[in-house]
């Protein structure tokens, strides 16, 4: 083991120079390009064997991955934003033929207006495509995440995302440690595709016309699929943690014992969140955090066992579902928490969009609310758009 | 070149069953590119549209060699993404059998909405023929106009009416844009002559590099003709000039076919319902603009081989 100094785009880019995909296809994006930046220099100087191919769009990136994982070869790529909304077509294409392709995100918010800075809505915008979604809330765990993600995706034929927030993450320096290449290249193991389209002897269709008759139960068999993603990431996150003695769980709890509310919220936010926590608690109040890391597929019974134990939560969401009825997560989680023997008071707080900064007073805010919230017994506003200039 | 007795004793790669229309050109075209091809091994992409549709209908497929069908407008990203695997694998031990990469797309998928990932694929050099088999329209969507459509076709959204008569625009080049490209080598074909397509694609496959084929596919229901008249048709089109057959390789033209005597463009037209009104009374001004419009790019053709053979 390891300990270096990176930043989230550095260790996104170290993790797939461990990996040495087979083919990595891409197309520069602020700010994830650096991670191909720095991966095509790991192609120059011969220190991985990858066919690195860099496209003219995302739309080809995507495409490439497709083709080259259909064929049987194990593949990575990397965008942001509006990279992965000019992938989106495919994206239904990589998942629906069961490739388990990996994207390094970096979650930057929609154009327009234009904006190069973090929120979630690309990914968000993303989630009913059948990819598994990871949020990292620092460099360490992007560059883990990243290991652990292809492995799943690999034993589930489910591709994954793997996400850092912009510049708060991709762009900062910390401590990290790393393990050996052959360590990561035994815990991944060899890429066995479960076909290939250069399989001479048995020539296939790939991604034929699928009508009335059969697309349904197609879709049923990848739906089933998908759900047994958190089974096998359980599994693996905990091969990990032997490995690296660091455990990811799909949903993280921070102080929760015995806590009456908590923050539900992703990213790094979680990070400075903790910060928050430590120093409540110092005065005595008690509160928590929980932090979704996985996202799709959803894990449904870990969030409502979860949040169940509180009085009342808040759910931070980085991005708007423009339903006027707060953000992805906040729908979701009420939608779980629905009909859940102990629920707690939920309200949403949409913040940081196009990369407005969420500081400590922000969260202390939070908490404070939710508080009231908790002692009160009532919610008095159910969608707060925290810190917006002539919103309060 | 192989010939057709040889031809007659590869496995064909593209197999009957399918549920193209009769007389379809394009299911021809990509047999005949098949048998052509079929001395090595093969494996292939195609855009979304007719081809696709009529002949992978799950659970059936017409393809006896592998195809991967991604969307409609990334044949070439996605057949340039098959190649670097085949390279990667080919590198680590995996693979050892040569394998050579044709990617399909009609003139929708080529032309207009696949025509950057195309020309990505090209520029990048990945070592694979690209085929466009162009039928003039978008078909599987029910016959609409493509950038290929020629000037003044009736299609669905270019109908021929009062006030216009079919589409106002004249067709894009697409085979002049590729050689722009410098690809390893670029050529216009149609299935009507078809020895001619066969040795291009034994020559665009033995090239170094990426090459592209332009194939002419006439279409009974689009264009409006008999069903038996479809190699008639395509071969009308070369000897009219209306879509010469040359190829491009080391920077010369070379055209394949040059009609002694060049039929008149209307015997082209004058077949097919989608030109019907030109023949209307007072079109005849429409109809020698396309007459001296195919007699423009021929002269500027025959000046391109001439000047690159000097
Ligand atoms: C992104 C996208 N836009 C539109 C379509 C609808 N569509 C499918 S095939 C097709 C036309 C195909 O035309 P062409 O490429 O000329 O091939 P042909 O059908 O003539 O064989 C269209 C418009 C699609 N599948 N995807």
């Amino acid at each position: 083991m390891k300990t270096i100094a990176k930043t989230g785009n550095e260790a996104m880019a170290y993790a797939m120079k461990q990996i040495n995909p087979d083919v990595v296809a891409a197309y520069p994006i602020t700010p994830a390009t650096e991670i191909v930046q720095i991966f095509s220099n790991y192609v120059a100087d011969g220190e991985v064997d990858t066919e690195f191919v860099a496209v003219e769009s995302e739309h080809s990136a995507l495409s490439a991955c497709v083709g080259a994982s259909i064929a049987g070869g194990r593949v990575m790529t990397s965008t942001s934003s509006q990279g992965l909304a000019l992938m989106h077509e495919i994206l239904y294409i990589a998942a629906g033929n069961r490739l388990p392709i990996v994207i390094a995100l970096v979650n930057r918010s929609l154009s327009a207006p234009i904006n190069i800075h973090c929120d979630h809505s690309d990914t968000m915008g993303s989630r009913e495509a059948g990819w598994m979604q990871l949020y990292c809330a620092n460099s360490q765990e992007a560059y883990d995440s990243l290991i652990i993600a292809l492995k799943v995706a690999e034993q589930t034929a489910v591709p994954a995302i793997v996400s850092t927030d912009a510049f708060i993450i991709s762009h900062a320096m910390e401590r990290l440690e790393v393990l050996e290449d052959e360590e990561v290249q035994r815990f991944i193991g060899e890429y066995k595709p479960r076909f290939s389209a250069l399989d001479l002897e048995n020539p296939k269709t790939f991604g034929p016309l699928d009508l009335q008759d059969y697309f349904f139960e197609h879709k049923r068999a990848q739906i089933d699929d998908f759900s047994k993603v958190l089974g096998t990431y359980n599994k693996v996150a905990q091969e990990y943690a032997e490995l690296s003695g660091r455990y990811y769980p799909a949903l993280e709890e921070y102080k929760t014992d015995d806590a009456d509310v908590a923050i539900f919220t992703a990213g790094s936010t979680a990070d400075t969140a903790k910060e928050v926590v430590d120093g409540l608690r110092e005065q005595g109040r008690k509160v928590g955090l929980v932090r979704m890391r996985m996202w799709r597929p959803l894990p449904v019974e870990e969030i409502k066992a979860a949040l169940g134990k509180f009085k009342a939560v808040a759910v931070m969401d980085r991005s708007d579902t423009m339903a006027d009825f707060g953000g992805p997560v906040f729908l979701e989680t009420r939608g779980i928490l629905y009909d859940a023997k102990k629920k707690p008071l939920l309200t949403d707080y949409v913040y940081g969009l196009g990369g407005r900064n969420i500081d400590i007073s922000d969260i202390l805010r939070v908490y404070d609310e939710i508080e009231q919230v908790a002692k009160q017994g009532k919610i008095d506003k159910l969608i707060t758009y925290l810190g917006v200039r002539g919103e309060e | 070149m192989a010939s057709l007795k040889e031809l007659s004793k590869r496995t064909e790669g593209l197999v009957g069953g399918h549920r193209a229309c009769a007389g379809c050109a394009a299911s021809t075209a990509i047999r005949q590119i098949l048998l052509a091809a079929g001395d090595k091994p093969t494996v292939t992409g195609i855009c979304t549209g007719c081809m696709e549709v009529v002949t992978t209908i799950f659970p059936y497929t017409a393809w006896n060699v592998n195809l991967v069908h991604n969307a409609f407008e990334n044949s070439a990203a996605t057949v340039s993404g098959m190649e670097a695997a085949y390279r990667a694998l080919k590198r680590k031990g995996k693979i050892d059998a040569e394998i050579q990469f044709i990617a399909f797309g009609g003139d929708g998928g080529t032309y207009d909405i696949g025509l950057q990932s195309l020309s990505g694929a090209i520029e990048r050099r990945h070592k694979m023929l690209y085929v466009c088999y162009d039928n003039e329209a978008y078909m599987n969507t029910g016959y609409q106009r493509s950038s290929a459509t020629p000037y003044c076709a009736h299609t669905t959204t270019s109908p021929a009416g009062t006030k216009i008569p079919g589409k106002p625009q004249k067709r894009k080049d697409l085979t002049e844009i590729i050689i722009a490209h410098d690809p390893a080598y670029a050529a216009q074909a149609t299935p009507g002559y078809y020895m001619d397509l066969i040795r291009k694609v034994e020559k665009a496959l033995a090239a170094d590099g990426p090459s592209f084929i332009n194939v002419l596919s006439p279409c009974v229901p689009g264009w409006g003709y008999p069903l038996n008249q479809t190699m008639n048709i395509s071969k009308l089109a070369v000897e009219t000039l209306f879509w010469p057959i040359y190829e491009w390789q080391d920077g010369k033209y070379k055209i394949n076919m040059k009609p002694r005597e060049p039929k008149p463009l209307v015997d082209f037209l004058k077949l097919q319902a989608r030109f019907r009104h030109l023949l209307k009374p007072g079109n005849e001004h429409l109809l020698e603009e396309l007459q001296a419009e195919v007699n423009r790019r021929w002269e500027v053709l025959l000046r391109k081989e001439q000047a690159t053979n000097g």
